[in-house]
């Protein structure tokens, strides 16, 4: 199912859907569903980033493993350099792997304690049958160095390394296949800001370096920002805002990324937040409220109009999409 | 001499017993907090925030840790290796504590309900009856929906804002002086944490109480504090008012870190400036500057200890002269 992209996308998502089935009852009949992702379209194009901020249980990283195909959506396509890899066999699968690879929010646990550095970041070569013995171990320095690691590392175990070390050793094994596309899931989350900022100027500077492009995963609206060309916001399972990075925080339309944006805490005592903050918590993805999920937390005026309403995203501005919810965006 | 402060800690040592040795993680650490202020403690992972916290609510993990020295000063009584009987008068009643992570905090078999009149019937000469309708009431000063029907919930049938909310209401039920959150919002939505936050600021307000902040999020602390400890390595490297530490940083590792977070106000894409390095294992601390020990800076400031001393009225710094 090749078909050329026009557009040069390294990545496109189409109407994408995650719906995990609930099964209980003596039967073990399927009683219900988590609709973790709901219908999502997105594109990242060559050496973009594309940043991904919602509230824990929005779907964003179940959206992630859907790309790399650790999950099988249930619906929708996912193309990755012109091939449709949503429904692609394992054996096809493998090779295409190369072009993407996925970073993890805690090295710590992504990593196996059992194998050294260096059998760590060759791992995805052997996989990929790339090179012999000793082209790899030349690869494994080069990544290393790449990342600003000692060679010296290839011979230890990550629990000799920081958290920002082992990162580093993260995405030098993500790096290892020459990628276009990393899909990084919370990298940063689990660092300290002083070890976070150094991750990040890496990441930028890779990019810069290999023309990468990068779906970049975050609860941090700063950290986002700060990383990305495009940024979508997602909620419960659906984008509902995506546009350019300074236009999304200059002009957001939606609700919910004005609820966002004003309510990070601003590292800066003389600034106080202004707004209340929203009330009440994410509704649950089993049973969603039946018109627009932000509506209905925030009980908005106009929730009632939402119900029944095909909810999807409109162009308002060029790159500007929002979501046509009669109840959050005005 | 001035009001008398609420809490006082001087030459606070803490100190865990480790395969390899004795390792302080809390190294001579002094600070006050007067009524009704808030003291944000801020640093990196590690660096002793929550050892010196629970130093003073008795309650490093044991029989590993233990306080080493120091004096802790809690309304004019000593509290280091004080009586049992007083700290258990002390601990959630006149002092009361959040912790960071309210699922592994609060006990998944019993109802929260339970949980909150725990504390009320050790504390207050009340009956069953009375701290359960005091717990509702707790609740609904949390801002807890349905709190009649919610008080026999377990902590698993609440979201993660809910259930820091019965956290802040088992921490208050006694109308404490002093209330200790170490990170109360680091497991939550930022839209959670900006709820919590504001009910934080709210109760403290209502009931005039002192709290000591403990996060690692320089938003939070510029948002919640009259005053911030800076921490580095088990010590204090600086303390000031907070908006002269935001305003004018003196120790350099204050600056790096005001420096490295990046801002919504920041130009895209552009470097991060960083603190280059990392902290040092614990077990490696150097007895001088522990700051010139990450930027690997060589000579005398290693092997002396710098003076810890108040340097202008209230700003205080470790005061390196390669650091200041």
């Amino acid at each position: 199912m090749t078909e050329p992209n026009e557009n040069g996308d390294i990545l496109s998502v189409e109407s994408l859907k995650m719906h995990f089935p609930l099964r209980g009852g003596v039967l073990y009949r399927q009683t219900g569903s988590v609709k973790a992702v709901d219908g999502v379209s997105l594109t990242i194009g060559k050496g973009e980033t594309l940043g991904l901020v919602g509230e824990s249980g929005c779907g964003k990283s179940t959206l992630g493993k859907c790309i790399v195909r650790l999950l099988k959506a249930t619906a929708g396509r996912v193309v990755i350099k012109g091939k449709d890899v949503t429904e692609m066999p394992q054996s096809q699968l493998r090779p295409l792997r190369q072009d993407f690879q996925m970073v993890f929010q805690d090295p710590a646990e992504s990593l196996d304690a059992r194998m050294s550095v260096g059998e760590l970041i060759a791992e995805p070569m052997v996989i990929q049958k790339l090179g012999t013995r000793e082209t790899r171990k030349k690869r494994v320095d080069e990544l290393l160095e790449l990342v600003a690691m000692p060679t010296s590392a290839a011979s230890k175990f990550t629990f000799e390394f920081s958290g920002g070390q082992r990162q580093r050793i993260g995405i030098a094994r993500s790096l290892a296949v020459n990628p276009d596309l990393l899909i990084l899931d919370e990298p940063v989350s689990a660092l300290d800001v002083s070890v976070q900022s150094q991750i990040l100027n890496l990441l930028m500077d890779l990019q810069r370096e290999l023309g990468l492009s990068y779906l970049f995963i975050s609860h941090d609206l700063a950290v986002v920002k700060h990383v990305s060309d495009r940024i979508a916001v997602m909620y419960l399972g659906k984008i509902v805002e995506m546009a350019p990075a300074e236009e999304l925080y200059a002009n957001p339309h939606h609700a919910y990324t004005k609820a966002l944006i004003s309510a990070i805490p601003e590292p800066d005592p003389t600034v106080k937040r202004v707004s209340k903050p929203i009330e009440g918590d994410v509704p649950s993805p089993i049973e969603p409220p039946l018109g627009c999920a932000f509506g209905h937390r925030v009980s908005a005026l106009n929730y009632e109009k939402s119900i029944g309403m095909d909810l999807h995203l409109r162009e308002i501005n060029p790159g500007h999409l929002v979501s046509n919810c009669p109840c959050c965006v005005e | 001499m001035p009001v008398s402060k609420l809490l006082k800690i001087e030459g606070l040592e803490s100190c865990f017993d480790t395969e390899g040795g004795l390792v302080r993680a809390v190294d001579g650490v002094s600070f006050e907090l007067e009524k009704g202020q808030t003291l944000g403690i801020v640093g990196e992972s590690g660096c002793g925030k929550t050892v010196s916290a629970m130093s003073i609510v008795d309650l490093l993990p044991k029989p590993a840790g233990r306080v080493l020295g120091g004096s802790i000063n809690f309304k004019g009584q000593e509290l280091r290796d004080a009586n049992p009987e007083v700290m258990y008068k002390t601990r959630g009643n006149e002092i009361g504590v959040i912790f960071q992570e309210p699922m592994t905090a609060l006990n998944p078999v019993q109802r929260v309900g339970k949980q909150i009149t725990e504390a009320l019937l050790l504390h207050k000469d009340i009956s069953k009856r009375e701290a359960l309708q005091h717990a509702v009431e707790l609740l609904d000063a949390v801002g807890i929906p349905s709190p009649e029907r919610r008080i026999s919930d377990h902590p698993h049938e609440l979201s993660g804002g809910m259930r820091q909310r019965v956290m802040i209401a088992i921490a208050l039920c006694c109308d404490p002086d002093l209330l200790i959150a170490d990170e109360p919002t680091t497991a939550l939505d930022v839209t959670v944490q900006a709820q919590i936050l504001d009910l934080m600021s709210k109760m403290q307000k209502e009931r005039g109480m002192a709290t000591l902040l403990i996060t690692h999020d320089l938003g939070v602390i510029a948002e919640q504090c009259d005053e911030v400890v800076v921490m580095y390595a088990g010590r204090i490297v600086e303390r000031a008012p907070v908006k002269e530490l935001f305003a004018k940083p003196k120790h350099a590792y204050t600056k790096g870190l005001l420096a490295s977070i990046p801002r919504l106000t920041n130009e895209r894409k552009t470097e991060l400036r960083t603190i280059p390095g990392q902290v040092a294992s614990i077990q490696e601390f150097v007895e001088g500057c522990r700051f010139c020990q990450r930027m690997e800076r060589k000579g005398d400031t290693l092997n002396t200890r710098p003076r810890y001393e108040e340097v202008e009225p209230g700003r205080f710094l470790e005061s390196c002269p390669a650091c200041t």
